[in-house]
């Protein structure tokens, strides 16, 4: 890689401003979803679909993925102005999270030159819409024994089983398939194989899932014989549990190469203050009574710790006592976060804290409400805080397991 | 995600090569110099701590860090003492370390050039020095002063009683607060001035420290003991802040032990043929207070890093102090109850940090009174 044009840099990243304040779209007459799993409406759908594809044609999503696959050639640092821009901004989320944080890296790492061609270009433009089998309903955290079946007959797959907690699965061209090729092979995992499967067939029904705020946003998959094509699969039988693996360290950040753009918005400090300064409570603003600014305080400082608690994490000598701690750690302590603050948030409302999305009475439009129910995504999907606290228990702490 | 959190606050968090250095070398020496057999066996003592450690100490030139080099020390920001302190605190050490030291700073911020030079160097070397600035009123607020100082044919005349006065038995020389001319004022008072059983020991929580009160009234000196009274107001939030840090650091440093200490219990002891520690009422009570440590570390070293910056430094070290106070109570307190019987009696150490936190806590404000300053500041 050749050193960074800091000049060249300097105007991509004005460019990239000025492109976000002019075309970040303003006023949305229906609720906008905070993360890419909340994508409950056709009209939702379509929005974020069109404001990916426009964010794609005009050179800031992917920027640094290769040009012959229909990136945009240029380095790292160049997207990754971009991507602040854009969070900076506010911007709608980028929709199709699993093409572009997952599979998108997945296939440039190793894929093969015809997988690349096929779909890089589709998972930028949201043309094509990724989603991803790993988990099923009686498998939940355990992987490694999914019981999907794909049994090889000529050039096709026949695959039977099912498949849960698929996001945009209603909507998805594509899902990264983790289905047992070899029951019989000598461990579970020898057994799996990791397939770039059409979603749109005969014998592959989706399911809608309702979700507790009463939105959609999650499917349940159901292959009855679904026949695909043996290229769908992706490197050789009895790999698929190592290219599950690799994708989770692109779903956990422990690998780079994603395209880029935030997928999930999340409330921070600032919104929270500004609720604090227009909803009342007991007849005055929230932000005068004392309890409250205590506790907004407290969170603050909360929300501090979550960013220093990473950046500590770099600094060895800071970070050796309890190795892994850090890490293994920020799971727990910021989706945990999430929660009270979106509950503090509620609680400093008053008689408006009944309210919800739809409601002109609701404060920001019920955001809190629906965030503070949505968060329990974060705090059982991943491995629950209870199982967090078990890892980090036993792996950091070194307590015996029960 | 936290691109967001970013984006809204700026935390800053480093370490500079000397302090990285010097958790390695205060690691081992505070481990070597107070295994827990020695903390217990000076709990009896009058002193407190042994002087030839103190000696030691002064000779690796902790106690000059801070000081500028023209009056003998290193000239540091205080932020690099975090790290010294810190494991001071994990291995529940009783020096004057943190008295003297913020003695130093004060004097380098208010006082006279004659009262720097007169001072510095003798503190930098290892002459302890203490505060007294606590009084009846239990104020945190140390502008909140009713012990005077006024002039006189005599010189500079005193009244008033003063507490807290910690390691009061070993200091040379005082920082003490008072009213002069109706406003805040800072006086530097030798140990010499005091008179015959104006020193009382204090019964204090913490049986590792040594507390004294002290009588003001009738103590003259001279009439240049006062320190630059333009500046007290100024110092004494200084001192405040520099206190609050150092104590947070020697609080994180004690969450540590506390913990590890109960890890170990926890990983022996059984009960109903299981060890105690495989309990998810006991493991994940124990990941909570790792996971309060861990933040008031990070809010530490932030701290440390941002002290000597305006604005910036005070939200640091108020988040710090708070987050310090409540992960080392809140583990110790847990640290305790996991003893089970054994955790009621005097020779389980749970005890010697429980009593330790609450008393840093009661010194330079508790967790609700730094967020409340953090209040004023932030929102």
């Amino acid at each position: 890689m050749t050193a960074v044009d800091q000049k060249q840099l300097q105007e991509f990243k004005q460019q990239a401003e000025a492109w976000f304040a002019e075309n970040t779209p303003r006023e949305v007459d229906f609720m906008l979803p905070l993360t890419f799993m909340e994508v409950g409406t056709d009209q939702q759908f379509e929005f974020l679909r069109a404001w990916q594809n426009k964010v794609y044609e005009a050179g800031y999503l992917g920027a640094h993925w290769p040009k012959e696959f229909g990136g945009g050639g240029l380095d790292r640092a160049f997207q990754d102005v971009a991507t602040k821009a854009m969070a900076a901004e506010r911007t709608p989320i980028m929709l199709n999270a699993i093409g572009l944080n997952w599979t998108g890296p997945l296939l440039l790492d190793r894929g093969s030159e015809e997988e690349k061609k096929k779909y890089i270009k589709g998972i930028l433009s949201a043309e094509e819409i990724w989603c991803q089998g790993f988990s099923e309903p009686d498998h939940g955290s355990d992987l490694g024994n999914a019981q999907t079946r794909a049994v090889r007959e000529g050039d096709e797959y026949v695959i039977n089983g099912s498949k849960i907690w698929t996001t945009q699965g209603n909507y998805a061209d594509y899902m990264i398939l983790l289905a047992r090729t070899n029951p019989q092979a000598e461990s579970k995992y020898k057994g799996l194989s990791f397939f770039l499967s059409p979603m749109k067939g005969q014998g592959i029904e989706t399911v809608p899932i309702r979700k507790l705020t009463g939105e959609y946003g999650f499917t349940q998959t159901f292959f009855d014989n679904a026949r695909i094509p043996a290229s769908c699969l992706m490197g050789q039988e009895g790999e698929g549990w190592l290219i599950a693996m690799q994708t989770l360290e692109y779903e956990r950040g422990a690998r780079s190469g994603q395209a880029g753009g935030h997928v999930m918005m999340s409330a921070d400090p600032a919104d929270i203050l500004e609720l604090a300064r227009h909803a009342q409570i007991n007849g005055k603003p929230a932000i005068e009574d004392p309890a409250i600014r205590e506790e907004l305080v407290a969170l603050m400082t909360e929300a501090r710790a979550l960013g220093l608690n990473s950046r500590r994490d770099k600094i060895q000598p800071l970070a050796q006592d309890r190795p892994m701690s850090l890490a293994l750690g920020s799971k727990l302590a910021s989706t945990d976060f999430y929660q009270r603050l979106n509950a503090f948030a509620i609680a400093m409302q008053g008689t408006r804290a009944a309210y919800y999305v739809g409601d002109p009475q609701a404060h920001d439009n019920g955001v809190w409400q629906r965030g503070y129910l949505n968060s329990f995504s974060a705090t059982i999907g991943g491995g629950t805080s209870q199982i967090q606290r078990n890892i980090i228990g036993e792996h950091v702490l070194g307590l015996p397991k029960g | 995600m936290s691109a967001l959190i970013n984006a809204g606050l700026t935390p800053s968090i480093g370490l500079s090569e000397e302090q990285a250095q010097l958790i390695d070398i205060a690691q081992n020496f505070c481990r070597d110099k107070s295994p827990i057999d020695q903390v217990r066996k000076l709990l009896d003592d009058d002193t407190g701590f042994d002087p030839a450690v103190w000696r030691e100490i002064a000779e690796l030139g902790w106690l000059g860090i801070g000081v500028p080099e023209e009056f003998g020390g290193i000239g540091l920001g205080l932020g690099e003492l975090v790290p010294i302190v810190e494991q001071m605190g994990r291995h529940l050490m009783a020096l004057p370390f943190v008295s003297t030291i913020v003695a130093a700073q004060a004097i380098l911020h208010a006082g006279t050039s004659q009262q720097q030079q007169k001072y510095l160097p003798a503190l930098a070397s290892g002459t302890a020095a203490s505060l007294a600035l606590c009084e009846e009123n239990a104020d945190w607020d140390l502008e909140n002063i009713s012990c005077t100082a006024s002039q006189t044919d005599q010189g500079l005349v005193l009244s008033g009683r003063k507490f807290l006065v910690t390691d009061a038995h070993q200091a040379e020389l005082f920082i003490v607060s008072v009213r002069y001319d109706d406003k805040p004022a800072l006086v530097i008072v030798p140990r010499a001035a005091l008179a015959e059983g104006a020193m009382s020991r204090e019964k204090i929580i913490d049986d590792t420290r040594r507390s004294y009160a002290l009588d003001l009234n009738g103590v003259c000196v001279d009439a240049d003991s006062l320190m630059e009274q333009a500046k007290a107001a100024e110092t004494l939030a200084y001192i405040e802040l520099a206190s609050s840090l150092l104590l947070a650091a020697e609080m994180v440093g004690g969450a540590y032990n506390v913990i590890d200490y109960t890890l170990d219990y926890l990983k022996t002891r059984k009960q109903f043929g299981k060890l105690i520690g495989s309990y998810q009422s006991l493991k994940h009570t124990m990941v909570d207070a790792h996971m309060g440590y861990e933040r008031a570390r990070s809010h530490l070293y932030s701290a440390a890093y941002l002290f000597d910056q305006q604005g910036e430094g005070e939200v640091a070290v108020r988040m710090a102090k708070a987050e310090a106070n409540e992960a080392f109570s809140f583990a110790a307190d847990r640290a305790i109850q996991f003893h089970g019987g054994f955790g009621f009696t005097y020779d389980c150490d749970a005890q010697l940090y429980r009593r330790r936190a609450i008393w840093c806590s009661a010194l330079h404000g508790d967790a609700r009174y730094h967020r409340r300053k953090l209040a004023d500041l932030m929102l």
